[in-house]
């Protein structure tokens, strides 16, 4: 590239990055200034979990050392706290999924126990013997498994929808699969390995124009991309609040509530109950009848606080710019002699899966964290995805809001020391 | 933490080996048997072997993984060709002691080239990697046909 010419790329990028002030963004988190090996931490396993702003940090802090009681047992003044701001919480995210009713937001751990959830309660109640679950070839093994114990247990099928070269799902062959053995479809919004923005509200339309009700594992979406649970018009949505900015150890289930309202509880104990005798319970109403035992407060609080932080940004905003992360990774991650892209869909989120020649994606990532980036180099969960593109294992950027175009250039930096490693 | 030495790791002799891993394939001949698999990273590992009287007449292996994987298979192989079983089973014990990073109590002279992967010992996420060849092997002599797990 000539010199004028890579003027001219620069000019752009810095005016790409003025109307997103991702500088202004890093400083909101701490974890970002930090040096590994003496090298600026490049963080890009964003995809695996996400760093934390000070919003989120300050409001555990402030729990902890100001507002810590158990919640719902408001007799005295820390308790109604606690309770208070567990309630909020629960109100905030109502707004960040547009739910109608925060009756309808249940706590669990995370994407992976939500889905679990619904698989236990609902998929029990409606899968019998010979019917047939639907799920496609690029889910995270999180919404594979629990479908396939249920499956185990009730003597059903589990299908899956074939993707196709790009990563993208065929959508005639999906529908093909939708029949009146099919009971249930589970689906990934966005899928973690390739990016892949899957078409959902299609999709659910198909499902539901047969009776049929759907999950989506919003555990890649729901921090990247507006999600509208009305309209796409998903009878649940799953994800996880780690992968959001917010603590570890707490996630959400949506559900509808008519179908909450029929399910039977996942889990029993204190919390979930209106009456207990020996002989007898009366379960509690929505949404407690699912949050059985003391649940995390601290995690729920602290994830409030996150979908509060990420509206005030805007996930419209958000989403533009890591669009604009994504192309320049694309096409400055293209020009390696040797890398090839594995997801390449035509709706994509800022993930970028690839191999290198064959190097291996674990020495991939040694090399690169040694030189301070951070990715993640496996099979991602994702076992059966891995061996459609017969690959054993990819590397994979995750990008995130706070990452630069200038990170980007030392990736791919990075990656060219790899090669000169192994050449 | 310290940066470890990056060259430490990725010696010339492993690069080569990995590359050009030796006794890469089926043992027609084999008695013995056993499947290695590192479910983190998907590494994965079939060890043949042909043993008489109490010896490895032959060994062979295929599979997928990283550079130090398939290098310290290959090298593996290439030792253990020969080895009275007693031998192969101090080697691995040699071996591992090396790779736990308890420099000074395993011994360089035994390991001979082997010593090679020593400085795998400063990268802790990576002793997995060298250390599934040699649990195969052990799997394969005791257990014949077992699938180990490093886990």
């Amino acid at each position: 590239m000539n010199g004028h010419k890579r003027g001219a790329v620069l000019e752009n990028r810095k005016r790409a990055q003025k109307t997103f002030d991702v500088e202004k963004y890093r400083k909101d988190f701490p974890i970002l200034t930090q040096k590994v090996y003496g090298k600026p931490l490049i963080y890009l396993d964003n995809a695996a979990t996400t760093q934390k702003p000070k919003a989120v940090i300050n409001v555990l802090t402030q729990y902890y050392s100001a507002e810590n009681a158990n919640i719902h047992r408001g007799i005295h003044y820390l308790s109604q706290k606690a309770t208070d701001a567990y309630d909020d919480a629960r109100v905030s995210i109502q707004h960040f999924l547009n739910a109608s009713d925060a009756r309808e937001i249940i706590f669990v751990r995370g994407a992976t126990e939500g889905i679990n959830l619904v698989a236990q309660s609902y998929g029990r109640t409606v899968v019998k013997e010979g019917d047939e679950v639907l799920i496609t070839a690029m889910e995270h093994h999180s919404n594979i498994v629990p479908w396939q114990i249920l499956c185990q247990e009730r003597g059903a099928k589990l299908k899956v929808a074939p993707i196709n070269d790009d990563g993208e799902i065929i959508i005639g062959e999906y529908e093909k699969l939708l029949n009146k053995k099919t009971k249930f479809v589970a689906i990934t919004h966005i899928s973690n390995a390739l990016g892949t923005i899957n078409p959902v509200r299609k999709m659910i339309q198909m499902a539901h124009d047969r009776g049929i009700a759907v999950l989506v594992d919003g555990a890649q979406s729901a921090p990247h991309i507006p999600v509208d649970v009305r309209e796409l018009g998903c009878d649940f949505f799953v994800f996880s609040g780690h992968k959001l900015f917010g603590p570890t150890g707490i996630g959400v289930v949506y559900g509808k509530a008519e179908l909450l309202e029929k399910m039977p509880p996942y889990q029993g104990g204190g919390d979930m109950i209106s009456s207990v005798t020996f002989e007898k319970t009366t379960y509690n109403k929505l949404p407690f009848k699912f949050e059985a035992g003391t649940p995390h407060i601290a995690g729920v609080i602290g994830l409030g606080a996150a979908v509060d932080y990420l509206s005030k940004i805007g996930l419209e905003k958000i989403a533009a710019y890591e669009k604009e992360l994504l192309d320049d990774a694309t096409e400055t991650l293209s020009k390696i002699p040797g890398l090839r892209i594995i997801g390449t869909a035509h709706e994509k989120a800022s993930i970028v899966s690839f191999v290198l020649a064959d190097i291996h994606a674990h020495d991939i990532g040694t090399i690169l964290d040694q030189e301070g980036v951070a990715i993640r180099a496996g099979h991602h969960c994702a076992m059966p995805l891995m061996d459609r593109f017969q690959v054993p294992a990819t590397a994979r950027a995750s990008f995130s809001f706070y990452n630069t175009k200038e990170e980007i250039d030392r990736l791919a930096a990075a990656i060219l020391k790899v090669l000169e490693v192994f050449s | 933490m310290s940066q470890p030495e990056l060259r430490e790791l990725y010696q010339e002799l492993i690069l080569e080996h990995s590359k050009k891993p030796r006794n890469f394939h089926v043992l027609e001949h084999a008695n013995h048997m056993a499947e290695g698999f590192n479910p983190l990273c998907g590494d994965r590992l079939k060890l043949y072997l042909q043993i008489k009287d109490g010896a490895i007449q032959d060994i062979g292996f295929q599979g997928s993984g990283c550079a130090i994987s398939k290098a310290s298979a290959s090298m593996m192989t290439t030792y253990m060709k020969g080895k009275k079983i007693s031998e192969a089973k101090e080697l691995f014990g040699e071996f591992h002691k090396m790779l736990s990073g308890e420099h000074g109590t395993f011994d360089p002279a035994k390991l001979g080239k082997l010593s090679v992967f020593s400085g795998v010992s400063e990268f802790p996420v990576r002793v997995k990697c060298a250390t599934l060849a040699w649990h195969t092997l052990k799997a394969g002599l005791e257990e014949n046909g077992k699938t180990v797990c490093t886990e």
